[in-house]
């Protein structure tokens, strides 16, 4: 069955995950910008993993006919010294202008401090000054709830917002309605442990799936996670009793019609 | 729904009461994430029980923070 993996970190990842994703029926895979585990020291960093986002790892997923796409920013780990933070932002409009990437994104709240806070709205503002679509990380755990609060307060300052063009990413049963509600899409992140599994994906889609403004990940990265997360989150549908043609709209057609908001050439053939 | 997941939540119910058993032989029912843990048990007796245990295993505190704290998140917010 085909689908996208709207969110991964596939730098972190093997040809063996690319091989195995494609034979599981993964067209696209879009790749936002964030932490590396570690922080870089310098915005020379920062431009050369720009570099192997646009460039790079283009090729590595061509070798196995998935398309790749990617986001860019400066993620909210590193966003504790602004004035880093900003050099970084300064490198980033020449990417923004490339024909494979989405948007701004992972920004976002970490730790919901004011400086991740600042750098979040300086990171809005330069979306919205190239046109371009937001992708947004909530907080991990205990941080969650308040995070995502604060991060759609901030969001709401920004007058000339398009909910319709900023995915909220890794929701859960206690975030996903103020998210839907405020009228963003949602992203359910399916990862061991510290945030969904394909049952508890299967329930919020249950509940939720008919505002078309939702679809699921597995941000697999460095960390213990796993690259065919969402193949297995569409057998957990089928069990559940979802017909195909929903299942595409989950896994294909709604971030499909996410991302070709970007005006970039994103998968003509949806 | 019961066929389908029952001996999965059975397993993971006699998982969480033998985590229960072994910190209590180590001790450590002091560990505020343990008592927070224990807390969020009382979400099981209300509907949205999933939304009432990340709630009540959440910061409830408004506002940023002055600075970000140090370390990872651990899942639990100690709020004595
Ligand atoms: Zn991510």
């Amino acid at each position: 069955m085909r689908y996208i993996e709207p969110h991964a970190h596939m730098v972190s990842r093997t040809m063996d995950d690319y091989q195995a994703m494609a034979m599981a029926g993964c067209r696209a895979i879009c790749e936002p910008a964030f932490w590396a585990g570690f922080d870089r020291s310098s915005v020379a960093g920062f431009y050369d993993y720009f570099c192997q986002l646009t460039e790079h790892e283009p090729k590595r997923a061509a070798r196995y006919h998935i398309a790749h796409y990617s986001w860019i920013c400066i993620n909210p780990k590193e966003a504790e010294d602004p004035q880093f933070a900003r050099e970084v932002i300064n490198i980033i409009p020449e990417f923004l202008k490339q024909e494979n990437v989405l948007g701004v994104g992972e920004i976002g709240l970490n730790k919901n401090s004011k400086n991740e806070a600042a750098i979040f709205e300086e990171q809005v503002q330069l979306a919205l000054d190239h046109n371009q679509l937001i992708l947004i990380h909530t907080p991990h755990l205990e941080d969650k709830f308040k995070g995502t609060k604060l991060t759609i307060d901030m969001l709401r300052q920004f007058g000339d917002i398009d909910p319709g063009r900023v995915m909220i990413d890794h929701v859960e049963e206690h975030t996903i309605k103020m998210v839907l509600d405020a009228g963003f899409w949602g992203g359910i992140t399916l990862y061991p442990e510290s945030k969904c599994t394909p049952p508890r994906a299967v329930d919020m889609l249950e509940r939720y799936g008919d505002s078309n403004r939702l679809w699921m990940n597995s941000a697999c990265d460095w960390g213990v996670s796993d690259p065919l997360a969402l193949p297995k989150a569409i057998l957990e549908l089928r069990k559940r009793g979802f017909d195909e043609a929903t299942i595409d709209r989950f896994v294909y057609q709604n971030p499909v019609k996410f991302m070709q908001q970007s005006g970039i050439r994103f998968l003509p053939d949806a | 729904m019961v066929e389908l997941y029952f001996m999965d939540a059975r397993s993971k119910l006699i998982d969480i009461a033998a985590f229960m058993d072994r910190v209590e032989r180590s001790g450590e029912t002091g560990d505020y994430r343990y008592r927070e843990f224990v807390k969020a048990l009382a979400a099981l007796d209300a509907p949205d029980r999933a939304e009432g245990v990340l709630n009540l295993l959440s910061d409830p505190s408004e506002g940023p923070l002055e600075q970000a704290g140090a370390g990872p998140a651990v899942g639990a917010y100690n709020k004595d």
